[in-house]
């Protein structure tokens, strides 16, 4: 489904992804893990297409397209999700607008008709059960003013929305109690299918005993030096992330 | 990053075509002579000429005011003419007697004035460069004791509420722009709703300039008699001309006792090109007198002109009255706007609101400036101040001026201001869940000015929402 090969991305004149390959298959759960600033959100957000990232080699294949040919809306569109890390708020409008504006563009893309407000009631009212969010929250503006776990919560409420093939989960753990996380975990897994795909950014081994990887990558200092089963999730656990980063500095 | 902020294109003005008519237009120039003609056209009494005198006389010793935040080259006015209007337009016993060229150019604006296609529960006075040429919807009024029609029907048919109401609010001698006004007027839009009545139909007022070099300078009044109630919603475009073009009007209001006025605008004169040339110079003043119990609401959305300023008013007279000001102001290109209010609290526990929005995109510049008096004896008088301020890209400005002056300890004031940057990172969010930019910049924008949107009556706000996405559209990359 996903294929990055020799991925070299930077932001202004500093390179922060160096080379980074990486094949995800259908049905697939991927952990992408390190420490803070190896480039985990860098990766989330290149595979999105932020424009403050500049690609300077290497390829990403998407369901057999460029994806570095799309633009954000178009990935995006075309099945790609981001679950951001910092949820950027929109002040006046209602996640309720928000999310059927969303929803709606990917209909058009597909050439499926637009749903309207009360349509789109129905559709809602499923998948605030997926994450248990009461239908409240559709009427406040977008992540305005939502509490850090609210914010985390209301991106796989987006993501459940807009039934994405390919999700990029960054840091969705994090600020999360943990009710809460096993609210958004099993939310990620009920949305699970045999034909999409699920990345997921983590420094915490802790989300991963709620989604299950069947990989588990390693990212430090813009290259993956280590990938695994889900048993390398529980040895970086217990012996931290110096034992693997040694020999790359020596 | 910000570079493909910058990437600016207008998007074509929509309503910049010209109208082929014959119009009977005077020469240029201003002088006493001007003003005896403009009157003598329009067969006016003699109490009006020499109001127009004095006011003109008046002109002469003023000098245009230097203290907007705005730039542009000097004004000749003896350059522009001050009288154009459509031969075909006579006193018309019905709309069907309407230059159909007319009819066609509202129509290719969007406003219907054949009886059979308006706009249902609105009535119309269509202003055409300088003169109205129709009102709709009459006879629906007149059952209701409400009278709508132009300025000039006005002086002809109730010359004693114009002679008692006009300069109540706005004096000739108020400012350059509004002494110029009354002096060489030449027409408008008139509306007294009587006692106790609540007007069955909302009234509008459509604004075109169409001929070259000519300046608008039209002048409404509108008076709700005590417990009346009135809704009031103005529109105006212009063609796309390489000159500017003046448009200096003025509206008064007065609401008396326990009356309400809510006067909605959207402005769309055209702004000029990208680069500054041509688009209209937009000197407007506008104020309400509310008398005890009465409310005055201005709502303003400004995305045309190439320089506005225009600071809706309303003068608290009587205890109890309510003021209220929300706008939204555009600037995009190389546009200029000052624009805001004054709220003068006379009377006792006088409230005001005010919310302002202002866009700017391009290398606009939108300053508010905006004026709360609380006079020594409007005890428990109460004010609320919102300004907001949203920057697109890196070349344009935001700029508040809010001048405070209480003499009255038990006033309450309060005032917020915020300023935000449409970022990257938003459009980039809204882009990262299938929108594109301009959908993106849009929803954000709408999200902005979502409290002065939702004053507006339905028809208007949905116009104006497009009108604000046509406004800013090429303005993100
Ligand atoms: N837009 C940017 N401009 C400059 N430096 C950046 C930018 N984005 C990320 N970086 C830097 O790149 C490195 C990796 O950042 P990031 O991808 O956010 O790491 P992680 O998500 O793994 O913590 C950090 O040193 C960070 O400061
Ligand atoms: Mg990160």
């Amino acid at each position: 489904m996903l294929t990055i090969t020799n991925l070299h991305a930077s932001a202004g004149d500093k390179e922060i992804l160096k080379g980074i390959s990486l094949t995800i298959n259908a049905g697939e759960v991927h952990a992408i893990m390190g420490p803070n600033g190896s480039g985990k959100s860098t990766l989330a957000q290149v595979i999105a297409g932020h424009p403050g990232y500049e690609v300077t080699a290497g390829t990403i294949e998407y369901l057999g397209q460029d994806l570095l040919e799309l633009e954000a809306e178009e990935r995006a569109q075309a099945g790609v999700f981001l679950a951001f890390q910092y949820p950027i708020e929109i002040p006046g409008v209602t996640n309720a607008y928000f999310l059927r504006a969303a929803y709606n563009e990917i209909r058009k893309a597909h050439g499926q008709p637009e749903l309207d407000p009360i349509e789109f009631l129905d559709v809602m009212e499923e998948k605030l059960k997926v994450v248990e969010m009461d239908a409240s929250m559709m009427q406040r503006s977008v992540n305005a003013g939502f509490s850090g776990g609210e914010k985390k919560r209301n991106e796989i409420l987006q993501m459940a929305v807009l039934a994405p093939k390919l999700a990029v989960l960054d840091e969705t753990d994090s600020g999360l109690d943990i009710d809460a996380l096993r609210i958004v975990a099993e939310g990620v897994n009920k949305l699970k299918r045999p034909d999409n795909a699920t990345i997921v950014v983590t420094h915490y081994q802790r989300l991963l005993n709620y989604i299950v990887p069947d990989h588990v990558h390693v990212l430090a200092g813009g290259r993956i030096i280590k990938s695994g089963g889900k048993e390398l999730a529980l040895e970086l656990e217990a012996k931290g992330y110096d034992w693997l980063l040694e020999p790359v500095g020596a | 990053m910000s570079a493909s902020i910058e990437s600016l294109v207008n998007k074509e003005y929509a309503y910049g075509f010209v109208t082929d008519i014959e119009s009977d237009t005077i020469p240029p120039g201003l002088s006493e002579a001007t003003i005896r003609l403009i009157s003598a056209k329009k067969e006016e009494p003699e109490w009006l000429l020499d109001w127009r005198l004095k006011a003109f006389r008046r002109w002469q010793t003023m000098t245009e005011p230097r203290w907007p935040n705005v730039t542009y080259d000097p004004i000749d006015y003896q350059a522009h003419t001050y009288y154009s209007a459509p031969k075909s337009v006579k006193p018309l016993q019905s709309l069907d007697e309407v230059d159909p060229e007319l009819l066609k150019t509202y129509e290719k604006l969007g406003i219907s004035l054949t009886e059979q296609k308006r706009l249902s529960g609105v009535a119309v006075d269509a202003i055409f460069d300088s003169v109205s040429v129709g009102t709709t919807m009459k006879s629906e009024l007149a059952k209701a004791g409400v009278i709508f029609c132009s300025f000039g029907e006005a002086v002809r048919e109730h010359p004693e509420l114009v002679q008692k109401y006009l300069g109540s609010v706005v004096p000739y001698s108020d400012n350059f722009f509004a002494a110029l006004n009354s002096a060489v007027f030449s027409d408008g839009s008139f509306v007294y709703v009587p006692k106790g009545v609540t007007c069955p139909l909302d009234l509008s007022t459509y604004f075109r300039i169409n001929a070259a070099n000519t300046g608008q300078f039209e002048r409404t009044l509108i008076v709700a008699d005590e417990g009346a109630s009135v809704s009031y919603l103005e529109g105006c475009t212009a063609p796309k001309r390489d000159e500017h073009q003046l448009h200096a009007a003025v509206v008064e209001i007065v609401a008396l006792d326990r009356a309400t006025v809510k006067y909605s605008t959207v402005q769309n004169w055209y702004a000029g090109d990208s680069e500054g040339k041509g688009g209209i110079y937009n000197f407007v003043t506008k104020r309400g007198k509310a008398l005890t119990g009465a409310k005055i609401s201005w709502t303003q959305v400004e995305t045309g002109s190439a320089i506005t300023w225009k600071y809706p008013s309303v003068i608290l007279q009587g205890d109890d009255s309510v003021g209220e000001f929300y706008s939204v102001a555009v600037v995009n290109g190389a546009q200029q706007a000052d624009t805001g209010t004054k709220m003068i609290h006379i009377g006792r526990n006088t409230r005001s609101t005010i919310i302002s929005k202002g866009i700017s995109a391009g290398r606009g510049q939108n300053s508010y400036r905006g004026q709360v008096k609380v006079l020594p004896k409007a005890a428990g008088a109460r004010n609320y101040t919102q300004c907001d301020s949203m920057l697109i890209g890196n070349r344009c400005g935001a700029h508040t001026f809010p001048y405070i002056e209480v003499a009255n300890n038990s006033a309450t004031l309060e005032h917020e201001a915020s300023t935000s940057k449409i970022g990257e990172d938003q459009i980039f969010y809204c882009k990262a869940r299938g929108l594109n930019a301009e959908h993106a910049i849009s929803l954000i924008v709408a999200g902005f000015c979502k409290e002065v949107f939702k004053e507006l009556p339905m028809e208007f706000a949905l116009e104006a929402q497009q009108l604000l996405g046509i406004s800013l559209e090429g303005s993100v990359g």
